[in-house]
């Protein structure tokens, strides 16, 4: 893990955890830690896990801080510090210890659970309790803090940045919070010599601290939405509650809907009326979505839906991540229903993958799923700014008065001027009913067969260019993926190397429709292909077995969530087969 | 919003070349009739007007006029309806559907429409029956109405749409008779100028699923009351109201629910938000 | 007169509605039936035009309201059935034209100026005319059977 650096005792990553109960602040003192790394000048992400109490639950922040901008989670914590242990073994799967790792806790809270124990980690007591109450004002998760950024080897003016920024009102709070801090960076110092974090290598200007969901919502605007219809589920409600006022800024608007029934129908009105628009929900929300979205195609009115993806089926773990909406999202229209699904990869890449969703959903007037996830969307991050992209076409739009007007005309690109509500001469109107060139019911063969191949030939004929997929590196191997499996595959990657062995990995952004050829050309001299996808049922894989002519020898790696896709699993896969 | 019209405008400028499915004898075609009587009366262009409807007979009323129409899913009329609205302020929207669409599946979103208030005329046909679908019980079924799917009746207090609009908030309640067209077409009229959520019940029999419908004609009369803007007075009148009285019933004044758009930053200005 | 014209125009345009739906329905023989007597009635109110010499036809009268809410020589839609017959259609029109009748008449023994009460009294005659003219035509056509609403096939769904 450490590469070329001038200090062999320093890393390049640092993954802390801070745990705690009822009301003590883990939230905050992750969040503060993150800012604090974020403001000298580091990358890093941090999640949360929580128990299933509304108040007073035990609560998990899981933080890496890095050198280098980063896409997913390590391995193993180098530390967990616990405020009290009190039901903190539900966290236990999440936050791998292992020998090298420290485990601090309280004393006052009796010792560390035997599950936390027998990970061979090395015990620490820090009496958070006695040393908050000696400082007025003081809380023990502001001690933690201050322990945290040490051990991260965060400057001291990063960790009073963080708090001053946060504590604004500040005065007695503020310094109380500062005291707590410095007195947890403090205990850090008796630990001994610990492994410090390299310096920051990217450039510090160019750095957002941004969650999964406001990545997608602000590259939804930069795409052109203007109207997005909103029903809170979890994890997407964000995404809606960062757009709320986003909008307004922009001379959008936002509708808080009864349910998801009415949201997808609210924005197909709203684009019906010329206007970009878009909705956020999960699983169960996407399946209500369904009829709806088969109204888009058949009617052929761009919207876009995010499913930020969580562990299903039906209710599963509302909070954590999955990657099992592929099926639905592909397959979960009634009838020939043709439509565009997408997938980001990074928190970063959210931003570009949703503007892109509007931009296609719109130039090609359908319905565009983009598989967002939890592990994305609530996860927050510090990371390079993503570069500014824009896409120069728009909706085809029909002319006033254009003569002998028709919606749904079977033009060669299978595209057909819409027009816009206002505009004279051209009324119309849409229907899911299956329908003539001009809009009339129909229940005609010829009719059907002709809009059918109308609507494909529409999403077929296009060029998707390069952002259909990342495709990196080279070698006889490959592996397959797509969303928030490509951060842990990539540093697998980047691990195998320092191993000699070398691979291409083909992440897939465009799901739907199939790029047959590209993925022949991508994957060309491979041998062996490795499918790496979070769910029970290898959904990618036999989405891949269907539809892409793969000679490559095809082998699978999947589990379901809710536990985060590691760069170690992939790792061993990758030597388990290359040397098979 | 007034047109610039070329030609004059009149009852036949919003009427399409597309033949009705409908039965002779339908109240549907009244309500068509009496909608391009309105908008003309209103003296509005055809473009500028956008009707919404989900699935039944009266929903297939769109494609027979010339406004852009929007013919969605069953029960979802409304949404559809409400997004375009607040995207599109400027234009006339109505929406029309039947009663099985509008108050079973549609029953939800009918509520938060009245609730939301947005500037929108909502048309419901009510023939007391799943037309389309051959003769089911409609959610305004009598009880003791006999059909296949419940035989002898459901059995069930039917519902009572009026009630459930004044209760959730709509702005302006009324109820007709398909056998009045010209005193439709104005009620339509007064709708359409009356600001928010205006809802509209028409009697509209089915001659052939329910044809002693026909004998409506001897049970309506015009409401014996003026119209009121006191939701107590309404609601009193309306729990009484035995389905017959015609006329505006509840005339409100809230505000209609429509979010201001004027920008005050560009899209590249959100990003500072996350800038470190 | 301007009523009468507008009652005409009324009667008119809803007997070629008629006709639109019968038509429709594949009902040709009504279908035809009552654009004869869109066009009669059209005609009806040329000759009032005529008559009063108007260069234009009076804009914006609403028929009045009698005996329902219908004008008094508009047909009315519930009266409509998919296989109806011409007898049925020209019951329909005998009913409007005897309620015409009726209503002049009645405007006729109104306390109004004389020349309202005249034009009334011509108008009431005229329309007895056509009462005398729709029997003359019903006497013509056969009388439906018991069975003449008999449709073996069940309605249609469509969505």
């Amino acid at each position: 893990m450490s590469e070329n650096l001038p200090d062999p005792a320093m890393r390049r990553s640092i993954s802390i955890a801070m745990a705690g109960s009822g009301g003590a602040g883990v939230m905050t003192a992750g969040n503060l830690l993150l800012e604090a790394a974020a403001h000298a000048g580091y990358y890093g992400l941090m999640t949360r896990s929580s128990g299933p109490q509304i108040r007073g639950g035990e609560a998990a922040a899981m933080l890496r801080i890095a050198s280098h901008p980063i896409e997913g989670p390590d391995d193993r914590f180098d530390a967990l510090i616990a405020i009290d242990w009190l039901n903190i073994t539900r966290f236990a799967a999440e936050i791998p210890l292992d020998a090298a790792s420290l485990l601090i806790g309280d004393p006052a809270h009796g010792d560390a659970p035997e599950a936390l124990r027998k990970t061979g980690a090395r015990t620490v007591p820090v009496e958070f309790k006695k040393i908050a109450k000696s400082i007025p004002g003081g809380w023990p998760n502001m001690v933690a803090l201050g322990l945290a950024a040490e051990l991260a080897g965060i400057p001291r003016a990063g960790l009073e940045a963080a708090i001053g920024k946060s504590m604004k009102k500040g005065g007695d709070a503020r310094k109380a919070s500062l005291a707590a801090a410095q007195a947890g960076r403090a205990e850090a110092a008796a630990l001994g010599p610990w492994p410090r974090l390299a310096p920051p290598e990217g450039a510090r200007d160019a750095r957002w601290l941004v969650t999964g969901n406001q990545a997608a919502g602000y590259g939804a605007i930069r795409g052109g939405v203007r109207f997005v219809a909103a029903y809170p589920i979890t994890p997407a409600t964000e995404l809606l509650e960062w757009m709320a006022p986003a909008l307004a800024k922009v001379g959008g608007a936002l509708v808080q809907a009864e349910d998801e029934l009415a949201s997808i129908n609210m924005i197909l009105g709203a684009s019906y009326g010329g206007v970009p628009s878009l909705t956020a929900t999960s699983g169960p929300g996407l399946s209500l979505m369904s009829e709806a979205l088969g109204l888009g195609v058949a009617a052929e009115i761009p919207i876009v839906v995010v499913d930020v993806m969580r562990t299903g089926p039906s209710t599963g773990i509302a909070t954590k991540t999955e990657q099992a909406d592929l099926n639905i999202a592909l397959y979960g229209l009634h009838g020939d229903a043709p439509h565009l699904v997408l997938a980001p990869n990074s928190v970063a890449d959210c931003v570009l993958t949703t503007q892109w969703a509007v931009h296609l959903a719109e130039s090609l007037q359908v319905p565009a799923i983009v598989l967002s996830d939890q592990a994305f969307g609530q996860a927050r991050a510090v990371l390079e700014r993503p570069a500014d992209v824009s896409f120069a076409t728009r909706r085809k739009i029909a002319e006033s008065e254009a003569p002998d007007y028709k919606r749904y005309a079977l033009t060669g690109s299978g595209v057909s001027p819409m027009a816009i509500p206002g505009t004279r001469g051209t009324t119309y109107t849409a229907d899911g009913l299956e329908h003539s060139e001009r809009g009339t019911p129909s229940s005609q063969a010829s009719d059907h067969l002709a809009q059918l191949d109308k609507r494909r030939r529409k999403l077929e004929a296009i060029d998707y260019g390069e952002y259909w997929a990342d495709v990196e590196g080279e070698g006889e191997l490959a592996v397959v993926t797509f969303g928030s499996c490509t951060g842990p595959v990539r540093e697998a990657f980047a691990r195998a190397r320092a191993d000699g062995l070398a691979a291409r990995l083909v992440s897939l952004r465009l799901l739907a429709p199939v790029q047959p050829e590209r993925m022949v050309k991508a994957l060309a001299g491979v041998r062996r292909v490795l499918v790496v996808e979070q769910n029970h049922g290898a959904q990618l894989l036999r989405y891949l077995r269907a539809e892409y002519p793969i000679e490559a020898e095809l082998s699978s790696f999947h589990r379901p969530g809710p536990l985060p896709v590691r760069p170690d699993e992939i790792h061993q896969q990758l030597l388990q087969w290359s040397r098979a | 919003m007034t047109a610039m019209p070329a030609v004059a405008i009149t009852p036949q400028t919003f009427k399409s070349d597309v033949k009705p499915v409908w039965c002779p004898g339908c109240g549907d075609y009244t309500v068509l009739s009496a909608i391009t009587k309105a908008l003309a009366m209103l003296e509005l262009a055809p473009e500028n007007v956008a009707i919404v409807s989900g699935i039944g007979c009266s929903s297939r009323i769109p494609a027979y006029t010339t406004c852009y129409g929007f013919h969605g899913v069953h029960g979802r009329a409304l949404p559809a309806a409400t997004g375009l609205k607040v995207a599109r302020p400027e234009l006339t929207v109505i929406v029309a559907g039947g009663d099985g669409d509008g108050y079973s599946i549609g029953g939800n979103h009918f509520l938060h429409a009245c609730r939301r208030n947005v500037d929108l005329t909502y048309i419901v046909m009510d023939n007391r029956v799943y037309g389309m679908t051959k003769g089911q019980p409609s959610p305004t079924t009598e009880p003791d109405w006999d059909s296949k799917l419940a035989p002898e009746g459901t059995g069930l207090r039917e519902f009572h749409p009026l009630v459930i609009a004044l209760a959730s908030g709509a702005n302006f309640i009324a109820r007709t008779f398909s056998g009045d067209p010209n005193g439709t077409a104005k009620l339509i009229v007064q709708a359409i100028r009356n600001p928010g959520f205006s809802f509209i019940e028409v009697l509209s029999p089915c001659v052939t699923f329910r044809p002693e419908q026909r004998g409506w004609k001897q049970l309506v009369r015009p409401s014996p009351v003026e119209p009121t803007d006191d939701p107590a007075r309404a609601a009193r009148r309306l729990m009484t109201d035995d389905g017959f009285n015609l006329g505006v019933l509840y005339v409100g004044n809230r505000k209609p629910y429509q979010p201001a758009k004027a920008p005050s930053a560009k899209p590249a200005d959100l990003e500072r938000e996350f800038a470190l | 007169m301007k009523q009468a014209y507008a009652m005409e125009l009324e009667a008119a345009e809803r007997y070629a509605d008629f006709a639109d739906q019968m038509e429709i329905a594949n009902n040709r023989e009504v279908a035809q039936l009552f654009r004869k007597l869109a066009g009669i009635e059209g005609k009806h109110a040329r000759q009032i035009l005529a008559q009063m010499g108007w260069k234009r036809a009076p804009l914006g009268v609403q028929p009045l309201r009698w005996e329902g809410l219908e004008g008094v020589e508009t047909g009315e839609h519930l009266e409509l059935h998919y296989l109806m017959k011409p007898f049925h259609a020209l019951s329909i029109a005998l009913k409007n034209e005897e309620r015409a009748a009726r209503f002049f008449a009645h405007v006729a023994r109104q306390d109004l100026p004389g020349a309202v009460r005249d034009a009334a009294a011509e108008m009431a005659g005229e329309e007895r005319e056509h009462v005398r003219w729709v029997k003359q035509w019903i006497a013509r056509v056969p009388q439906p059977g018991t069975d003449w609403d008999r449709d073996p096939d069940p309605p249609n769904v469509n969505d």
